[in-house]
């Protein structure tokens, strides 16, 4: 084969068409993110009073030019709700995007691999039982005992997967088995609740942002900011990981090393939320594909992707709750399984291409 | 110039020692190193443990690399279902470890390796759409632009038809003679070895059982012992040796 004499019109062919790409996925993250924010301002808008967005502007940058009953609306009852919505949202889908690349499953997310789950037991525990796993104050009870149980889940699904000779196929497994476990303690723990702990646990387990607070936005959000740094510095390790544990290594990536420190991150990443929140399944499955198929596997592309995914996607499905029956909030849990599931087989039968 | 001599290297596979007591002649840079065995003989593991992936006894003595990460392996496994074009695939072994901008002499030289190989009309396809041919020709593309001064490629040419393995072989010797690296190929087409390699390494159930010059380590009770197949080796037109196989040996 010869290596062919520098054409300087096929030189730059690859690399001008590359620029352009890497300009277009940037342009769709700039479209996310007025996405996001126009979801953002709505859903700060709606509710049981609507107001205008102008109204909600106002309101956002000169508090002062508005009257006291919007201000108090949109900065203290709605402004925590919308805000949780988006770093939850944000926080589940990194975890499930993160999960996906360094199990190579595309199954893989906080609520089908029993995470969710297990955080609901260890809540149910706290509230039928009064049973801490951790000595803390009891105002924290019920979100420590969910974010232990979660981590627990989290790092037994890694050291299984790290055993030798376990396929992807048999971790997915193992997860839908902590799934039924938990789910089985769960039933167990309602079973012998009062009615009102049940009606509490039944409450948590659907999930809702409604008890958002600004120490809990707050935390979640530490978690993600130290979370997203750490990603970033591993993005072409993460992205090699995912054409094959051998390929990568090939590449000197230490896989072990970045596929623990990973794990470590997501427990943090997918237990938190769940703790302060309760089971908000499917962003975590759905955020990741659909920056997956919009942006590829480019984990400078990817990571920015999956966080604006997730994040719009709860921040909607948070119009979407307030809207369905005016004045009552449905539990967001209920709500994003019911909008995530169809819109997760359109995106799948459209465009197979681009999927896993 | 780089230069390299594995001094009765072993490798282990979990507990059990999978390869044993390998020496070899220095491989100087430009060298061509065809590596032959039956299956499961223990040329991945090798190359595996040169590259560091496996542990096991013995030295592996590396002169006059100009980089701590010299060697480069190429995995015999190319499918990837991730979802990235093949530029953008090609791009991440490049940049592996480094800051998330990229340059314009990091793509031109990526240009130039995929033009070299004849893979510019694949660049923007998805990994997931390709060819194991393709694949495999992806797959040697990543390891280039890593630039290695030690080059390991696990049966670059398997999936490949007859013009791109003549083509991919051709290409590879005049690269390492070029660019003054060391490339060591494992390979299952004798006449293919016979024809490019300097040297070539014959490593059966897990031991090596000669490495040399190609013409002193390819002979009939070589083939007959380790292949266990009757064959001659005749001169062909292009004044290589050429390995004809009349029957399998019981």
């Amino acid at each position: 084969m010869a290596e062919i004499a520098a054409l300087p019109i096929e030189a730059e062919a690859g690399r001008e068409r590359y620029r352009a790409l890497a300009r277009r996925k940037l342009m769709i993250l700039a479209a996310m993110t007025a996405a996001l924010c126009l979801s953002f301002a709505v859903d700060l808008a709606w509710g049981p009073a609507r107001y205008s967005l102008s109204e909600v502007i106002a309101a956002l940058i000169d508090p002062s030019s508005v009257s006291a009953q919007i201000r108090a609306v949109v900065w203290d009852i709605r402004m925590p709700v919308a805000v949780m919505a988006i770093v939850v949202g944000a926080a589940l889908s990194v975890a499930g995007a993160q999960m996906q690349t360094i199990l190579a499953n595309p199954l893989a997310s906080p609520f089908t691999l029993g995470i969710s789950a297990a955080a609901s037991f260890g809540a149910a525990l706290a509230i039928v039982t009064s049973v801490s796993i951790l000595p803390v104050a009891a105002t924290l009870l019920v979100p420590v005992n969910a974010f232990i149980m979660a981590l627990i889940a989290t790092l037994f699904i890694h050291f299984i997967s790290q055993m030798r000779g376990v396929s992807v196929q048999t971790v997915v497994l193992l997860g839908i088995a902590l799934v039924f476990t938990f789910n089985a303690l769960l039933a167990f723990l309602q079973y012998l609740a009062s009615e009102q702990a049940l009606s509490a646990v039944v409450f948590w387990t659907m999930g809702s942002l409604t008890k958002a607070t600004w120490p809990k936005i707050g935390i979640t959000l530490a978690v993600l900011l130290i979370a997203l740094p750490l990603f970033a510095r591993h993005a072409w390790a993460l992205t090699a990981i995912r054409l094959g544990e051998d390929k990568a290594a090939s590449f000197g990536v230490n896989v072990r090393r970045i596929r623990l420190e990973t794990m470590l991150i997501i427990s943090l990443l997918a237990a938190v939320p769940v703790s302060f929140v309760g089971t908000i399944g499917f962003v975590g499955l759905v955020g990741p594909h659909i920056a997956r198929m919009i942006l590829g596997e480019d984990q400078r592309f990817f990571l920015p992707g999956s966080i604006l995914s997730g994040a719009l996607l709860l921040s909607v499905t948070s119009i979407v709750s307030k809207s369905i029956i005016p004045g009552v909030v449905f539990p967001i849990g209920i709500i994003t399984a019911l909008v995530g599931v169809p819109f997760f087989f359109s995106l799948i039968l459209s465009n197979r291409s681009r999927s896993w | 110039m780089v230069a390299m001599q594995l001094q009765s290297v072993g490798a282990y596979h979990g507990r059990k020692l999978f390869v044993e007591d390998v020496t070899t002649p220095v491989m100087q840079a430009g060298e061509l190193i065809a590596v032959i065995g039956p299956n499961a003989a223990g040329k991945s593991t090798l190359f595996k443990r040169i590259t560091g992936l496996l542990k096991g006894p013995g030295n592996i003595v590396i002169d006059g690399a100009r980089t701590r990460n010299a060697i480069t392996y190429m995995p015999q496994d190319t499918s990837a279902n991730a979802v990235l074009t093949v530029y953008e695939s090609i791009l991440l072994a490049r940049k592996q470890g480094q800051s998330w901008t990229v340059s314009d002499s990091d793509l031109s030289f990526i240009d130039e390796i995929m033009r070299a190989l004849n893979i510019t009309s694949i660049a923007f396809r998805d990994l997931g759409a390709l060819s194991g041919g393709q694949r495999q020709l992806v797959s040697i593309a990543q390891a280039l632009v890593r630039e290695p001064e030690i080059m390991l490629m696990d049966e670059p040419t398997s999936a490949l038809d007859l013009h791109r393995q003549v083509e991919v072989l051709d290409f590879m010797q005049r690269r390492a003679r070029s660019k003054g690296m060391i490339v060591m190929i494992a390979i299952h087409d004798l006449n293919q070895a016979l024809r490019f390699a300097d040297k070539v390494l014959v490593i059966a159930n897990g031991r090596m059982r000669a490495c040399g010059n190609p013409r002193d380590v390819v002979t009939v009770d070589m083939l007959r012992d380790v292949y266990r197949v009757h064959a001659r080796i005749e001169k062909c037109s292009m004044d290589h040796d050429h390995v004809i196989v009349d029957g399998t040996a019981h």
